[in-house]
C-alpha cells in the first residue's frame, strides 16, 4: 500500500501509523448521551471509500486525512488532517 | 450415511465408490421459521443446535459463497478458554466442553487436538499478570498451570533460552486442555449434522436487504429471491457492519484484516501451541508438518482479504526472536481474513435494535474456538427471543449500559482480542 503524504509525496504504508475513522464529528460537550455513545463506539465501517486519519510517524510526523478504499486499499485523496478533503486527483 | 470404522472399511474395499454427498445442496423455499445468514462455523453451528436443542420449525442457513469460505476456513484454529473475566471464562469454557465431545456428537472427526496452549512471560510483572489470570481461570473451574522457565524449556526447548535473548523467558501460563482443531472439518461436520436434522443449507445466496414490517424484520432479499422469516440471525463475521447497514444499523464494530502464514512441512518440532509474550506472535505445527503462525492485525480498516508484506516481516521477526531456528524455514503461503473487531474485544450475541433481527458478531481475533458455544447460545437466543445465561453479558446494550467486557483493559479500541 502506498500513501501520499501532502508534504513528502508517495511513501510505503509502513512509514505511517493509523489514527482511525475521520468521518465522525465530535459532539458538543453537552450533547445528549446517545450522541456521545454513538461517537465513542459506533462506526459506519464502509466497504469502499473511508475517511481516516494517518500519521507519517516515520517521516515528517504530520497528521493527515485520507480517503482510502477499504476493499482495494487505493488511496483516493489525501490532505492535512485539519482541513476537509478535496475530491482527490 | 453414518460414518464408522465399518463404513470406512466397506467403502474402502469397494474402491471408494458409493459415498454419498455429506449434505444436500438445498434450494431456497419461500419462507422459514428461522434464517441464519452466513455459512461459516458459527452460522452452521447455530443451525445445528437450533434443530437439535429447540423446536423452532424450518431452519435455513444462507451463504453468499460456499460454506467455510470466510474466516472459518482461514483461521489458525487455536482453541482455548484462558480468560480472566467471568463472563468470557464461562462462555469459552462451555465451548471447550463442547469441543471435547464434538467429533462424537457430529459423527465427524474434527481432529480436536488438546496439545496445550502456552503463553510465554518475559518479565516478572508479566508472570504476576499470568498468575492472576491463571488463578481467575481456576476459580472458574478451568485448567491452568503456571510454568517456570525450566518447565517451559522442557516443553519447548527450541525457544530462545540463550543468555543474549532480547526477551528472556521467565515462564509461562499453560492451559493443558487447549489446542487446535481442523477448521474445514468443523464446517463440514456441522453442515452434515444440521442437514441430517432437516436444516436447508443454501449456498450462492447473498443477503442483499431486509423485508420490513414497520420496525420488524420479516424476511430477507437475496440474490436468489425473497425469503420470509420468523426470525433472522446474522453470523457474517467481518461483513456484519455491511449487512447490518442494509437494515439501517450502525454497530460498535470495525472490519480489519488479519494475516496468517504456513511454512514448508517440517519434521515434528513443537507439539503444543506457543504464544510470544513480548510481541504478537503465535505458533503451532499442523499434522502435515507446516508451522502455522500469525500475529497482529495489519492495523487499518479493510475488507480486502489480503494484506501487506510489512506485517508479514514484522510477524516473522517476532517469530525468529521467540524461536531462532525459524530463520532457516521457508514460508509456503500467507493469506488474510476480514475480522469483526468489536470496541471492547468481546463478542456481541443477542437482540438487535430491530424486532426479529439478532446479532452474532464481534469475534475479533478469536471466534473459531467459540464456534460450538456461539452456536449453542445463539440458537437459544433465536429460539427463545432472549439470551441464554451464558450470553447475557454479551448483548449489544452493554455499551450503552457501561458494562463493556474489556479483557485487555484498553478502552474503546477495535484492536483487542
Ligand atoms: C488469519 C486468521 C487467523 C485466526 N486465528 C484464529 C484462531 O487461531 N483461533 C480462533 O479462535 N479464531 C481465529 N480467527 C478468528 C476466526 O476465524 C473467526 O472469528 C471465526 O471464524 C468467525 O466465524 P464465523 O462463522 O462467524 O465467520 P465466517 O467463517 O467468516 O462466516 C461468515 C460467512 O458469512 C458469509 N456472508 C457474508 N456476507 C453475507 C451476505 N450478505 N449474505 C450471505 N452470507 C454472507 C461469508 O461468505 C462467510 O462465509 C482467525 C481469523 C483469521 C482471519
Ligand atoms: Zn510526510
Amino acid at each position: 500500500m502506498l500513501i501520499k503524504c501532502p508534504w513528502c509525496g508517495e511513501r510505503d504504508a509502513g512509514e505511517f501509523s493509523y489514527g482511525g475513522d475521520a468521518s465522525r464529528p465530535r459532539p458538543a460537550e453537552d450533547a445528549a448521551e446517545a450522541d456521545w455513545l454513538a461517537y465513542v463506539y459506533d462506526r459506519d465501517n464502509p466497504r469502499g471509500p473511508h475517511q481516516e486519519f494517518w500519521q507519517h510517524s516515520h517521516g515528517c510526523r504530520q497528521w493527515l486525512r485520507l480517503r482510502r478504499d477499504t476493499l482495494s486499499h487505493e488511496v483516493l485523496a489525501s490532505g492535512p488532517a485539519g482541513e476537509p478533503l478535496g475530491d482527490g486527483e | 450415511m453414518r460414518y464408522s470404522l465399518a463404513s470406512l472399511l466397506r467403502r474402502g474395499l469397494a474402491r471408494n465408490v458409493g459415498w454419498t454427498p455429506a449434505w444436500r445442496d438445498a434450494a431456497p423455499r419461500a419462507a422459514y421459521d428461522v434464517i441464519v445468514v452466513g455459512g461459516g462455523g458459527h452460522g452452521l453451528a447455530t443451525a445445528y443446535y437450533l434443530a437439535r436443542n429447540h423446536d423452532v420449525g424450518k431452519v435455513a442457513v444462507l451463504e453468499r459463497g460456499w460454506i467455510g469460505s470466510g474466516n472459518t476456513g482461514r483461521n489458525t484454529t487455536i482453541v482455548r478458554s484462558n480468560y480472566l473475566l467471568d463472563a468470557n471464562a464461562r462462555f469459552y469454557e462451555h465451548g471447550m466442553k463442547l469441543w471435547e465431545g464434538l467429533s462424537r456428537e457430529l459423527n465427524f472427526n474434527v481432529m480436536f487436538s488438546q496439545r496445550g496452549v502456552i503463553n510465554l512471560a518475559h518479565s516478572k510483572p508479566q508472570m504476576d499478570g499470568f498468575a492472576r489470570r491463571g488463578n481467575a481461570m481456576r476459580l472458574n473451574g478451568i485448567d491452568a498451570e503456571l510454568l517456570d522457565r525450566e518447565a517451559v524449556r522442557e516443553k519447548v526447548p527450541e525457544l530462545d533460552f540463550s543468555e543474549a535473548a532480547r526477551f528472556p523467558i521467565h515462564g509461562g501460563l499453560l492451559q493443558p486442555r487447549g489446542g487446535t482443531a481442523r477448521h474445514d472439518a468443523v464446517v463440514w461436520g456441522y453442515a452434515r449434522a444440521a442437514d441430517r436434522l432437516g436444516v436447508d443449507i443454501i449456498q450462492d445466496c447473498e443477503v442483499t436487504g431486509f423485508q420490513m414490517q414497520g420496525e420488524r424484520v420479516v424476511g430477507v432479499h437475496t440474490s436468489r429471491g425473497d425469503i420470509a422469516a420468523g426470525r433472522v440471525g446474522l453470523a457474517v463475521a467481518g461483513h456484519t457492519g455491511q449487512v447490518a447497514a442494509l437494515a439501517g444499523l450502525r454497530l460498535p464494530i470495525e472490519s480489519h484484516l488479519l494475516q496468517a502464514c504456513v511454512s514448508e512441512p517440517l519434521k515434528p518440532l513443537v507439539d503444543t501451541v506457543v504464544t510470544f509474550g513480548a510481541g504478537h506472535f503465535y505458533l503451532s505445527q499442523s499434522d502435515r508438518g507446516g508451522l502455522v503462525f500469525g500475529g497482529d492485525l495489519d492495523g487499518y480498516n479493510s475488507y480486502a482479504q489480503r494484506g501487506n508484506l510489512g506485517m508479514i516481516e514484522h510477524v516473522v521477526a517476532a517469530g525468529v526472536s521467540m524461536m531462532p531456528c525459524l530463520s532457516r524455514t521457508r514460508l509456503l503461503r500467507h493469506w488474510a481474513g476480514v475480522m469483526d473487531m468489536s470496541m471492547d474485544g468481546s463478542p456481541i450475541i443477542g437482540a438487535s435494535p430491530l424486532d426479529g433481527l439478532y446479532l452474532n458478531c464481534g469475534w475479533c481475533y478469536g471466534g473459531f474456538k467459540a464456534t460450538p458455544a456461539s452456536g449453542w447460545v445463539f440458537a437459544h437466543t433465536l429460539a427463545e427471543g432472549a439470551p441464554h445465561a451464558l450470553n447475557q453479558a454479551f448483548t449489544l446494550d452493554r455499551f450503552a449500559e457501561g458494562r463493556c467486557l474489556d479483557e485487555k483493559g484498553a478502552g474503546p479500541v477495535p484492536g483487542a482480542h
